[in-house]
């Protein structure tokens, strides 16, 4: 009886056209895919991308230069020189970040203790240079003001798992 | 090396035999059916292999090597860049080796998240797997289907750690973070939607004709063979041992939580594809124990020593800042030893060798990849086929150089 059955199937196509009839009923099913830069998938609040440097509200940046993040970094991607400032605070003098060597680990937003450097929400920094993803302090201060209120809001939400 | 065989050749009209050598062809680096950076020396009888010389090294990083140069925490996120298809499963082997040589255990709830996205991660490696695997041969449908629902895993993946593949997310003393509220119900969800996935590739590929023609016996290895050659997980079970370190030495919450162990008979590309279809749904019924076993509680180790004091407590406390400063500076000290700690990643026994000389960073860490041992019997398991069984054997062999080469 199994034989028959099996040269029956065999003769008809029978898995073939089980597996056409299958693909067909799949297209009439809705799409899954995305219009990419008009729609995008959902991010969670604990996406590692862009790194930024923040501020505190009054404009002051948060970083106190205790080169952390810089121990920390596997990949050694992060450069820091701090001194004093006038004012008699400790700030950084330069920071740099070589995106090209960065592994997004988030291992340096988990060392800060302060909250300054982060990894936002934003993964679209593709650049035709190499040099446009060395990033210094400015650019990333500059992300940090572009990010802040998403930054802000997953760090909150994120705040009762850390 | 090159056998060669003497031919009378009558037709050409001359006198004395011709004589017809074997000749050599590179598959690879470049083929899109060697699955990344393999190149593949055949030397070839017009269209049957005679011997197949696969070459390594092309995506070496010397990952062992920058272990020894990095803390223990930094040493993590590297072994996500090892077999870029199963990250958390290599994270898994690290922290279960780190921590055996501290001499601590993972608290339980950390356990059943292990379990959870370990299983997640062979779900992963196994849709890749079979998928292109059926690609290689011809069947690009069913590696559409895949790679929808390998989507919506490396959702969860990017939930809970914040990256969709190099998750960083095991360490050493449990977990980064603890999942987010309403992932494990998505889970679920997921748990439920997903058979129906493996259903309808199945009714692509496991009864179709053309399928089995390019897979039943193709590439076969019998059992003394696979346990000669050192074959691992899925290569070694569809070869009829049932061999699964989840069951035979259970690390974490393996050993709450009840599975099959799927087994071949015929040791051939198609009982390959059986296995890791099965072993699919396997890990669907793990994934629903873990996330219904799943205690509360803290998900990493309760010492300062080992891992860091939460962010609130950092902020407040000098003594937990001062921790934290010691942790992410110098790490911690492993007390001197040695461990071969080994995990079933999906693709064999992944293991690594830890050596301590009690300071902050490894004196060793050696690598074990299972596919390292798949690619060496790549010369036996094609011999006397055609160069296109070569391409199903590949497939079958689930092998990716990130770890091959480290």
């Amino acid at each position: 009886m199994e034989a028959l059955k099996r040269s029956v199937r065999s003769v008809l196509f029978t898995e073939l056209l089980e597996g056409l009839s299958l693909t067909l009923r799949y297209m009439f099913k809705h799409s899954v895919t995305v219009n990419y830069p008009y729609e995008k998938g959902p991010l969670s609040s604990r996406f590692r991308g862009e790194h930024a440097l923040r501020r505190y509200p009054n404009g002051e940046e948060r970083c106190i230069a205790c080169k952390l993040c810089e121990a920390i970094c596997p990949a050694l991607a992060i450069t820091i020189e701090a001194e004093p400032r006038e004012d008699g605070s400790r700030r950084t003098t330069r920071y740099d970040i070589d995106m090209t060597k960065c592994i997004y680990c988030g291992l340096c937003q988990e060392s800060c203790p302060v909250d300054a450097i982060v990894e936002g929400p934003n993964f679209e920094f593709a650049a035709e240079t190499r040099e446009e993803l060395f990033y210094n302090k400015e650019k990333l201060l500059e992300n940090g003001d572009r990010w802040e209120a998403e930054v802000a809001k997953n760090i909150e939400l994120e705040a009762p798992y850390r | 090396m090159s056998e060669e065989r003497v031919q009378t050749n009558d037709e050409s009209g001359l006198e004395g035999p011709a004589v017809i050598k074997n000749f050599m062809m590179n598959f690879g680096p470049q083929h899109p059916a060697a699955h990344g950076v393999m190149r593949l020396v055949l030397e070839m009888d017009g269209e049957v292999i005679e011997r197949a010389d696969p070459h390594v090294g092309l995506l070496h990083r010397a990952t062992e090597k920058l272990i020894e140069y990095k803390t223990y925490l930094q040493a993590v996120p590297y072994f996500d860049r090892l077999d870029y298809v199963s990250p958390m499963c290599q994270e898994h082997a690290f922290a279960l080796a780190v921590e055996k040589l501290l001499g601590i255990e993972a608290p339980p709830r950390a356990q059943f998240i292990r379990v959870l996205f370990a299983e997640i991660t062979r779900i992963l490696n196994h849709l890749l797997n079979i998928t292109t695997f059926a690609l290689d041969v011809g069947a690009v449908t069913p590696f559409l289907w895949g790679f929808e629902e390998r989507e919506r895993l490396m959702e969860f993946y990017e939930r809970v750690s914040g990256a969709r593949l190099h998750a960083n997310y095991f360490r050493p003393g449990g977990v980064a973070w603890d999942m987010p509220a309403g992932l494990a119900e998505d889970i679920l969800a997921f748990c439920d939607t997903f058979p129906q996935t493996i259903d309808d590739i199945e009714e692509l590929l496991t009864e179709n004709r053309i399928w089995k023609q390019r897979t039943v016996n193709i590439g076969t290895v019998n059992r003394e063979a696979a346990l000669d050659w050192g074959f691992s997980g899925p290569m070694l079970r569809a070869s009829g041992v049932a061999w699964d370190l989840r069951r035979a030495q259970p690390y974490d919450a393996y050993d709450r939580v009840e599975f099959d162990v799927p087994v071949g008979k015929n040791g051939d590309c198609y009982d390959r594809y059986l296995v890791r279809i099965e072993e699919m749904r396997q890990s669907l019924r793990l994934m629903r124990q873990a996330i219904e076993a799943m205690p509360q509680g803290p998900v990493r180790f309760d010492d300062r020593k080992v891992s860091p004091p939460p962010r609130r407590e950092m902020k407040r406390s000098m003594e937990a800042l001062i921790h934290h400063f010691k942790l992410f500076t110098e790490g911690y000290h492993v007390p001197a030893g040695e461990t071969y700690t080994v995990v079933e990643a999906p693709k064999g026994e992944f293991g690594v060798y830890l050596v301590s000389d009690g300071t902050n960073r490894p004196y060793r860490c050696k690598i074990h990849a299972p596919s390292y041992a798949f690619l060496q019997a790549m010369d036996f398991m094609s011999k006397g086929h055609m160069l296109a069984d070569a391409v199903a054997i590949i497939g079958s062999l689930d092998i990716v150089f990130g770890e091959i080469d480290r």
